[in-house]
């Protein structure tokens, strides 16, 4: 019986023997990485007729002549191996899996800034070499460089920025760490700032409707940002950066392989801000003392054979602000902790109290991805993604206090395939959340827990040249927002030669968390109201909202060199808003939308190489902002109606130690923008009805010694340009006319910064 | 004893080579030089029924599909390729459709091929 089928092998062998028989061959075996043979796939020799393939086993045999040199092995799914052969011999060769979930590698130069003439969806991918232009310092500075997004100053207290896109602050813009929800709820408003730039790999900007897969939530927009990998970021990477306002950043990555599947990074970042700024004299820090430890452990697994792949994330945070009146010291100022003064007892003041601000935060945050991929579909695919976060923020203003808990669970399972063949193909899943809130607001208590559930099928054809769209659709039930449907729309058509007209529609629709996303409110002397009652959020109806929109992107060649030119218009239509309405200088007042409100916009960008090694990107920018307040139809405030953007980037050729300067600047232009009523105010508090156009200037320099090493040093705000007097009522804090929020220019002036990043 | 499992062997490997896979892999050479031929082979590829999964790799020339056997079989997919103008070991495209492929593209000529080495 064994000699039988010894017997049987060695037929079978002296026959495939035979057939290739030969005076000089090659012959071997191709395996995968768990050592089993790989049956069918290709031997050939390159830039020959003469190929086999494997055989069951996966053992093959090929003649060798001199001729030929470089013997290519290949299999669906694997990476495509050349062999540099110069005799007969025998191999045994391991093939590498390529089916890594939804990851392509592009070995050539990209720009640091890309636009898709092929995605349905008016995508930019902004990735980590443009986020090196400004090399500062979290995610909420990120943009600065790009048009896209409008980075606006929040209020004049607490140095944050705030991000716009399409006209909408970002409440109405969807904002994703890897695909989940992350800058939601109670991290609205600081949120961008608890990402480190030196974290991120890339980000990716949808304009318009997003996709159905990652919720309903996104109205104007998504932003995904995607953080470096434990595999693929550098093993030992520091950064530290300090600027002339005595902002210190330390920046550190740690990474290590473990095994050839496992990888895992610890990054933590340190910030500080201990120095007063006071440069226009107002008696309140220009910007706010801050101290923020933020660490993050990461894993990634990757086994691509059996098709498995997973992330695991946990990320402490503590982020500490104080702000207000430069005297001010929490111990003996803060009004509630003051035995003298009852909470809210605006009488007993006797008028010489410090007014100030703190604003703590602590947040948990952990995250599973889990993806597997058919080793014999690369097709086809499926998901689990997961995410945790507990946020608590205790803060007071003054005599206002604002605390917020919210505990967040979100899933979503996915999976993924095609129709036929890849040019059809689907993702469907189901999707369900938990967040659960927790607000003290002066004296009240607001709580609420949200939950929701939803299944999402979402359709994409690709012809690869002429024409691709995405088609999806979600059913969710809420037990706030009700049961609803959500469908969303991307095409793209090709008329010419690079050439890319899109259109898209969509519907996004969300719960306004009306204080954690206006608690710079709490820094002035209005009065919250609000207006409604019978909804059921805070009394309030949830916002929803159509979004439309068409672009164009035509590539060209100028003087022998590459550039394109985009424009593109999006309206977004709201059948409820939640209008936050601070036309009286008195009161900030929240009422559910009676009557119209859109926000429109217009762009047109253009990018060119203009000279040898030499990058301009400009762009214009037209808004429409008009929301019906009670008082009558009115442009958004603090928002320019007209804004004008420049950025050139200048590189010298690489040198072959890896040694370049990189120069970098950005030109600004705000057009005037409409501020707030202030007409009922007493003569010295009022403000013009609307600010001067101004313009901004940023530079930066970047020496690189080698890869290894490298120093930056820039400039903000060098034609430094400042607003007078950002903070209404400064000379009486705990007076009526107190009001930190009309803000529509810089508070800091010119402001130096240098910094360095070493990796090896 | 022998026989039957002469009898199972044979049996077995002719039911592993004549059964109609719903996702059979293959791979196979076609001739081309960039990214323009990538898209037109690919698209050729697609377009015959019962191809589910087609992508062409620029250095090793090498087409690899997954299809539906009881759908299709390699020689319309061949045939489909030579149609669009790319060779392939078999079957050759005439000079016809060879015309009709963009001049960057036209990999048989020397010069065309040198330009897309780098």
């Amino acid at each position: 019986m064994k000699t039988q089928k010894i017997k049987f092998v060695g037929a079978y062998l002296f026959f495939c023997g035979f057939v290739v028989f030969s005076q000089d061959k090659v012959e071997g075996t191709v395996k995968d990485a768990n050592q089993m043979g790989l049956p069918g796939a290709s031997v050939y020799w390159m830039n020959s007729q003469l190929g086999v393939v494997t055989n069951e086993k996966g053992a093959f045999s090929i003649p060798f002549t001199k001729e030929y040199t470089s013997l290519i092995i290949s299999y669906v799914g694997f990476e495509s191996d050349t062999l540099i052969i110069n005799e007969p011999k025998t191999i045994a060769h391991l093939l590498k899996p390529s089916n890594e979930l939804r990851e392509v590698v592009v070995q050539q130069k990209r720009d640091a800034l890309e636009k898709s003439f092929f995605t349905p969806q008016n995508v930019v991918t902004i990735n980590s070499e443009e986020l090196l232009k400004a090399a500062c310092c979290n995610l909420s500075e990120s943009f600065e460089t790009n048009p896209a997004i409008d980075v606006n100053f929040s209020d004049a207290l607490t140095g944050t920025k705030q991000i716009q896109m399409l006209g909408l602050t970002s409440p109405y813009l969807m904002i994703t760490q890897e695909n989940l929800p992350m800058v939601r709820g109670a991290s609205q408003t600081y949120g961008l700032t608890f990402t480190p730039g030196t974290w991120v790999e890339s980000i990716q900007i949808t304009k318009g409707a997003g996709s159905v897969v990652n919720g309903y939530e996104s109205i104007s927009g998504q932003i995904n940002t995607e953080l470096v990998k434990p595999l693929t970021d550098t093993s030992v990477f520091v950064n530290g950066y300090a600027n002339q306002n005595g902002r210190l950043e330390l920046n550190t990555h740690f990474n290590k392989k473990l095994t050839d599947k496992l990888s895992t990074g610890i990054y933590i970042h340190g910030n500080k801000r201990s120095q007063k700024e006071d440069a226009n004299d107002d008696g309140f820090l220009d910007a706010p003392l801050a101290d923020q430890i933020n660490i993050m452990n990461r894993w990634q697994y990757q086994n691509a054979e059996k098709g498995w792949i997973g992330f695991l994330n946990v990320r402490f945070l503590n982020d500490e602000k104080q702000v207000g009146q430069v005297d001010f010291n929490p111990l003996t100022d803060r009004v509630d902790n003051n035995p003298a003064f009852g909470e809210n007892n605006n009488n007993s003041l006797s008028g010489d109290q410090v007014w100030g601000s703190e604003i703590d935060t602590r947040r948990f945050d952990t995250s599973l991805k889990l993806g597997y991929v058919f080793p014999e579909l690369p097709f086809q695919s499926m998901g689990l993604q997961a995410s945790y976060s507990l946020h608590k923020q205790d803060s007071y203003f003054g005599f206002n206090q604002y605390n917020i808990d919210h505990e967040s669970l979100y899933t979503n399972l996915l999976f993924n395939s095609i129709i036929g063949d890849t040019r059809n193909t689907f993702k469907t899943g189901l999707t369900f959340a938990y967040d659960g809130y927790q607000e003290v607001v002066n004296s009240t208590i607001f709580s609420r827990a949200d939950t929701s559930a939803g299944a999402f099928f979402e359709y994409s054809y690709d012809n690869i040249e002429k024409v691709s769209l995405t088609a999806g659709i979600r059913a969710d039930t809420h037990n706030r927002l009700g049961t609803f449907v959500t469908p969303r729309f991307h095409i793209r058509y090709t008329p010419w030669e690079l050439g890319s007209l899109r259109g898209s529609f969509g519907r996004g629709k969300r719960a306004a968390n009306i204080f954690a996303e206006n608690q710079q409110f709490f820094a002035s002397s209005r009065q919250l109201q609000i207006l409604d009652t019978d909804g059921d959020i805070y009394g309030l109806q949830p916002e929803d909202a159509w979004n439309y929109g068409v672009s164009f992107l035509q590539g060209f060649i100028f003087l022998e060199r590459k550039g394109n030119v985009t424009v593109d218009f999006y309206k977004t239509d709201f059948k409820n808003q939640i209008v936050v309405d601070w036309e009286n200088p008195d009161e900030i007042a929240f009422y559910n939308l009676n009557g119209k409100s859109y926000a429109s916009s217009l762009q047109v960008e253009v990018n060119h190489e203009i000279l040898p090694n030499l990058q301009l990107r400009a762009a214009y920018k037209y808004y429409d902002v008009t929301t019906d307040y009670r008082s009558g139809s009115l442009q958004k405030p603090l928002q320019a109606q007209n804004r004008y953007f420049a950025n050139l980037g200048y590189q010298t050729t690489l040198k072959d130690n890896g040694a370049q300067w990189r120069f970098d600047y950005t030109l600004h232009t705000q057009g005037k923008q409409r501020l707030p009523g202030t007409a009922s105010n007493p003569i010295a508090y009022q403000l013009p009805e609307f600010a001067a156009p101004y313009s901004l200037m940023n530079a930066q320099i970047t020496k690189v010694f080698s890869p290894a090493f490298e120093v930056y040093l820039g400039g903000e705000n060098l034609s430094d340009v400042t607003q007078k007097n950002p903070i209404l009522g400064a000379d009486n804090p705990f007076g009526s006319n107190f009001d930190t929020n009309i803000v529509f220019a810089p508070i800091m002036g010119r402001m130096f910064y240098a910094g360095f990043r070493f990796k090896i | 004893m022998k026989k039957t499992i002469l009898t199972v062997v044979v049996l077995f490997v002719a039911a592993f080579s004549y059964a109609q896979e719903k996702n059979k892999k293959l791979s196979f050479d076609v001739d081309g030089v960039c990214e323009m031929c990538k898209e037109r082979i690919e698209k050729a590829a697609l377009g015959v029924k019962g191809v589910k999964f087609a992508t062409w790799d620029i250095p090793s020339h090498q087409l690899s599909l997954i299809m539906d056997e009881r759908k299709t079989d390699v020689m319309k997919i061949k045939t489909a390729i030579v149609a669009v103008g790319h060779d392939t070991k078999e079957l050759k495209a005439t000079d016809e459709a060879y015309n009709t492929v963009h001049p960057c593209c036209k990999y048989r000529d020397d010069k065309v091929k040198d330009d897309h080495k780098n």
